[in-house]
């Protein structure tokens, strides 16, 4: 089952993703990325059904650059986040709804970092800390009990049968890619 | 058919109203070209189904098996290679034993076809005459990235519907080298450097795991190939006959001779039986 991570800190953002790609029983990808590059601050995470996340990350992903280069400068992660959730509601009553799980994750100049969950019913909510899949039944609990705002850039610990993580890390500089978590490096 | 049963009803009024015999597809599919919407289309049975008619009910599939074909792709450092089984399956029976699921789509780039052998041959043609076109209007080839979003953005609107297309698409340039994705009508498209579609492919999957690596001959690298479709073709009701295998380099597509597994199972029979003996 694929599974997005996404953790608020003072002035950061960390996010995680699985790298599988898989199709029934077989994994055909191991090292397949699900994140979506916005714009230089803002990172969009996506799962969900095979054809529907890339396709509708995708058109986020280049309304959101239209945008830049029609007004010269880059949408906020919120209005980013509400304009991801527009589009998602529109088509959810249309013929072809999509059926897609999102994180967006974002650094704004004014607000500070910023995590929005929406899921494929396109429910937004910001929040300090957000996982999709089933591995948020595990992690979650462990985020509510050990979570603090003031939190620094240590290190987490996931409990998952994943084989291999692709972490990012989002701050004022812009996006920052961390080490690929596998499960050796947890041993 | 409609056309069948009048021509026979000319001739004599004692026989049957409709042709008995129905080619390919067990019942008429509906076009679903026009028309993305489900609401009008009851479920109809097109090659392959999911689940075969004469299996006993009380074993349920591990996963739906459609696609009842073997192909793989891999790359290595000769290009890229790939092969399929021949077998065009139709829910138990075997339509035609001959079969060609990898079709060339221009000299450098070949797709392999899973899925609806119809919808499949279409779209790649239709496919062919798209990067025909693009090639004119710009003067230089797509690159296999951009043909595999072409027609990944082509099977869009389809989705949901009954068209059921899983391919490879293999490429073999000396700018960029050789690129392997595997594009599905569920709007799958992935990079990669091994892929194997079909019912058989979990088998296939075994066998090229274990073998292949970069650094592989021309030679390896076909008896591998060779190797994992036979190996498939013992085990899959769905995939038979023969293997077909296209070899694509820097300069294009080359096709190895059809070959009939049929020789290889006794071989291999014969070996057994003087292993056995010794």
């Amino acid at each position: 089952m694929e599974y997005l991570i996404g953790i608020q800190g003072p002035d950061f953002v960390l996010v995680a993703a699985d790298n599988v790609a898989a199709s029934s029983i077989i994994q055909m990808k191991h090292d397949y990325d699900k994140m979506f590059k916005l714009s230089e601050k803002i990172l969009l995470l996506c799962v969900g059904e095979a054809g529907d996340t890339v396709q509708f990350a995708e058109y986020i992903q280049k309304n959101v650059q239209l945008y830049k280069m029609r007004n010269g400068y880059e949408l906020s992660p919120a209005a980013a986040a509400n304009f991801t959730r527009k589009n998602l509601a529109d088509y959810l009553r249309s013929r072809t709804p999509y059926h897609v799980n999102l994180l967006l994750a974002g650094y704004d100049e004014a607000d500070g970092p910023g995590l929005y969950y929406m899921d494929y019913l396109s429910a937004l909510a910001k929040a300090p800390f957000a996982a999709h899949g089933y591995g948020a039944f595990l992690t979650l609990s462990i985020l509510d009990r050990y979570y603090r705002p003031e939190m620094h850039r240590g290190g987490e610990r996931f409990i998952l049968n994943l084989p291999s993580f692709n972490v990012r890390l989002i701050d004022r500089e812009g996006i920052h890619d961390l080490e690929k978590l596998t499960l050796a490096s947890f041993l | 058919s409609a056309l069948y049963s009048m021509a026979l009803q000319d001739l004599s009024a004692e026989y049957l109203d409709e042709s008995p015999i129905e080619f390919g597809q067990i019942r008429v599919v509906q076009s679903s070209s026009a028309m993305p919407s489900q609401d009008s289309m009851e479920p109809t049975f097109s090659l392959p189904i999911g689940l075969p008619l004469s299996s006993s009910h009380s074993v349920p599939l591990p996963f739906p098996m459609s696609h009842g074909t073997t192909t793989l792709a891999f790359i290595f450092q000769g290009g890229v290679l790939a092969a399929a089984d021949t077998r065009s399956s139709c829910s138990g029976l075997v339509a035609c034993p001959a079969a060609q699921k990898i079709l060339p789509i221009h000299s450098h780039l070949v797709g392999t076809t899973s899925g609806t052998s119809a919808d499949c041959a279409l779209w790649k043609r239709i496919l062919a005459r798209e990067l025909r076109l693009y090639q004119l209007r710009h003067g230089r080839r797509l690159s296999t990235g951009g043909a595999a979003k072409l027609l990944s953005h082509m099977l869009q609107p389809f989705k949901g519907t009954e068209l059921s297309v899983g391919g490879q698409q293999c490429f073999g340039r000396e700018r960029s080298g050789p690129s392997l994705y595997y594009v599905c009508s569920d709007g799958t498209r992935l990079k990669g450097t091994l892929f194997s579609v079909g019912s058989g492919s979990p088998y296939a999957y075994s066998v090229l795991d274990q073998g292949v690596q970069w650094g592989l001959t021309v030679q390896e690298a076909v008896s591998i190939a060779r190797e994992a479709v036979f190996r498939a073709t013992y085990r899959d009701a769905y995939s038979g006959n023969c293997v077909d295998l296209y070899h694509i380099t820097s300069k294009g597509w080359t096709r190895r001779n059809r070959e009939d597994l049929k020789e290889e199972y006794y071989r291999e029979k014969e070996r057994q039986r003087q292993k056995h003996k010794a």
